[in-house]
């Protein structure tokens, strides 16, 4: 079976007052209907390249790859126009900063709604029904009162499930989820998750799900991909993190603080230079 | 030994919505102090009432034996007590200079010898001197955050409240910042209220911690207790035993 997504050597850089920072330097991967997750360094190049595939590259950055296919879609030749209609519709990224993502001036419901009824023709009650019911699958309590706040008036985990809830009703073949639960107390986390999950599982969406947590990640991913310095430096199974060879993804592993551990001050990283070549 | 920050009865409510609702915590001076708890359970309103940033309808915050006025604080106030916010990207201005950002702090608070201390909070996050003359939508989240500590930081104040400050970074990166604000309180005696999702954060940093949930404290206790499972509340519990990761629940099939 064709991969859903090919993202092969995929270069993204940006020209600054003080030189070239080059923020993705040929990474390469597929992603069928599953799970793939990306960790790695702060900085290491995790939301250019899927702001890349997004096609939300700023437009002064330099992008270049070898292919970059969604579904047979040629993602580098697509016009805008293209590339705006793929993203309403088959294709979604979580951004990091979900609550800078949503219209400050219009209400969290109503971003819903709107964008429920740009997919289906559906009426304004039933919309508003659906719309709360998707803020309740992602276990926001009160989900009426929600429903009319602004993103401002909401917590930083509310605003991360609002975001999800409203790529949730678009129903994408492909999911983007960039630190989707960073914000979240763990038991709402898990839930959330099972809503991605039953995504992949039922509806055989393909998810790429960008963390830093690696135990999250290493429970809830068929693969993992490692990245450090605009690379990818190692690619494993998601069971198989134990056995990680790079040093920076054993290291990782190591500086975690654990309930029950006592370690002050945390062991740190001694980064290699030759891990940025 | 007398607490340096005090916040007693404290009621907080939007429209007719009870934020907070007479939630009390005691913190010692030198302390750091833990809050976890529900997404939306309050702990970001609690730390923002502090800091003076909500509005607070009853109860009241009494910081070094100063009961503070209820929204008005003085300058003293605003570099003495220092809040890293939850979100990076709206507490930094997009389009200022990162020497910019670092600057503002000090320029208002007459702080001498900027140069120094603006080359040296940044090698204190872990970020090289090329980042300084970048624009803030120019970094990526986590490099964001760490703008965000370098600015509370480098007006030395003696009381940071820290909402969620490693959210946003990697393990390694993390550990280096759990690192540098552990000795920055040991060095300069600072207390610390610490928002954080992750009870293996909350239990390294914190002695002693509270539990919230809809608006209220459900539980207090110190961080052994918590990692020896002597919890009372049946919420905390959860959270213990989500900590553990997600746990595929098999397909029922049929
Ligand atoms: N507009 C820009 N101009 C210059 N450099 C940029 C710009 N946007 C991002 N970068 C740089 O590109 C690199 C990669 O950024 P990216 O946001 O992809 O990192 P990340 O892996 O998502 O990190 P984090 O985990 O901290 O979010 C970073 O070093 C960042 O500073
Ligand atoms: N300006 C506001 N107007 C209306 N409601 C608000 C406002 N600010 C906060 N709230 C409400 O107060 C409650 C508590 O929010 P708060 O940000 O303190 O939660 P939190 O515990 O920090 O959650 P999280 O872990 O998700 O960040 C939420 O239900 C939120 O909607
Ligand atoms: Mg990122
Ligand atoms: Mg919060």
């Amino acid at each position: 079976m064709n991969p859903l997504l090919t993202v092969d050597d995929l270069h993204v850089s940006f020209p600054t007052r003080t030189g070239k920072v080059d923020a993705v330097r040929g990474v390469s991967f597929t992603l069928g209907r599953e799970r793939l997750g990306i960790v790695g360094e702060s900085g290491s190049g995790k939301s250019q390249t899927g702001r890349a595939i997004m096609g939300l590259t700023p437009p002064h950055a330099q992008i270049s790859a070898k292919t970059l296919n969604f579904d047979g879609i040629d993602l580098m030749a697509a016009s805008a126009k293209q590339k705006r209609s793929l993203r309403g519709n088959r294709i979604a990224m979580i951004l990091q900063d979900p609550k800078y993502s949503l219209n400050p001036v219009m209400s969290i419901g109503r971003q819903i709604v709107e964008t429920l009824r740009t997919h289906e023709k559906i009426s304004k009650s039933d919309a508003r029904d659906r719309a709360i019911a998707m803020l309740e699958a992602v276990q926001i309590r009160d989900a009426g009162r929600v429903f009319d706040l602004h993103p401002h008036e909401v917590s930083g985990g509310m605003g991360q499930r609002a975001m999800i809830a409203m790529m949730l009703v678009a129903g994408p073949e492909m999911l983007i989820a960039d630190e989707p639960t960073s914000a979240l107390d763990v038991t709402v986390q898990l839930e959330v998750l099972s809503v991605l999950d039953k995504l992949v599982a039922e509806r055989g969406m393909g998810l790429i799900f960008i963390s830093h947590d690696l135990r999250l990640v290493s429970s809830f991913c068929d693969r993992v991909i490692v990245m450090y310095a605009g690379k990818i430096v190692e690619e494993l199974a998601a069971g198989d993190l134990a056995n990680a060879k790079h040093p920076y993804t054993q290291g990782l592993l190591n500086c975690m603080p654990t309930i029950g551990s006592d370690r002050h001050p945390l062991p740190v990283l001694d980064r290699k230079p030759e891990w940025a070549l | 030994m007398t607490s340096a920050i005090s916040v007693e009865n404290l009621v907080v409510t939007y429209d007719d919505f009870l934020a907070l609702n007479d939630v009390s915590i005691s913190v010692e001076a030198g302390e750091s102090y833990g809050l976890v708890g529900e997404s939306g359970s309050g702990k970001s309103t609690l730390l923002r009432a502090i800091a003076g940033l909500a509005p607070v309808s009853d109860g009241q915050i009494v910081i070094g034996g100063k009961t503070l006025p209820r929204r008005k604080r003085d300058k003293a106030f605003y570099r003495q007590v220092q809040m890293v916010f939850q979100d990076p990207y709206g507490s930094l201005h997009p389009r200022q200079t990162i020497d910019r950002l670092l600057q503002e702090p000090l320029a208002i608070h007459g702080v001498p010898d900027a140069e120094n201390r603006i080359v040296r909070a940044l090698d204190e996050v872990g970020l090289g001197p090329s980042f300084r003359f970048r624009y803030a939508h120019q970094l990526s989240g986590g490099q964001r955050q760490r703008i965000a500590i370098a600015r509370a930081l480098i007006v030395e104040p003696s009381v940071l409240l820290l909402d969620e400050p490693t959210s946003a970074l990697d393990a390694s990166v993390q550990a280096e910042v759990l690192n540098l604000l552990e000795q920055i309180r040991r060095d300069r005696k600072l207390t610390f209220i610490m928002v954080s999702h992750d009870l293996g954060v909350v239990t390294h940093m914190c002695q002693r911690l509270a539990v919230m949930k809809n608006g209220r404290v459900v539980e207090r206790l110190t961080a052994p207790d918590l990692v020896a499972g002597r919890i009372s509340e049946a919420y905390t519990q959860n959270l213990m035993v989500a900590s553990k990761g997600f746990v595929r629940k098999e397909a029922v099939s049929g």
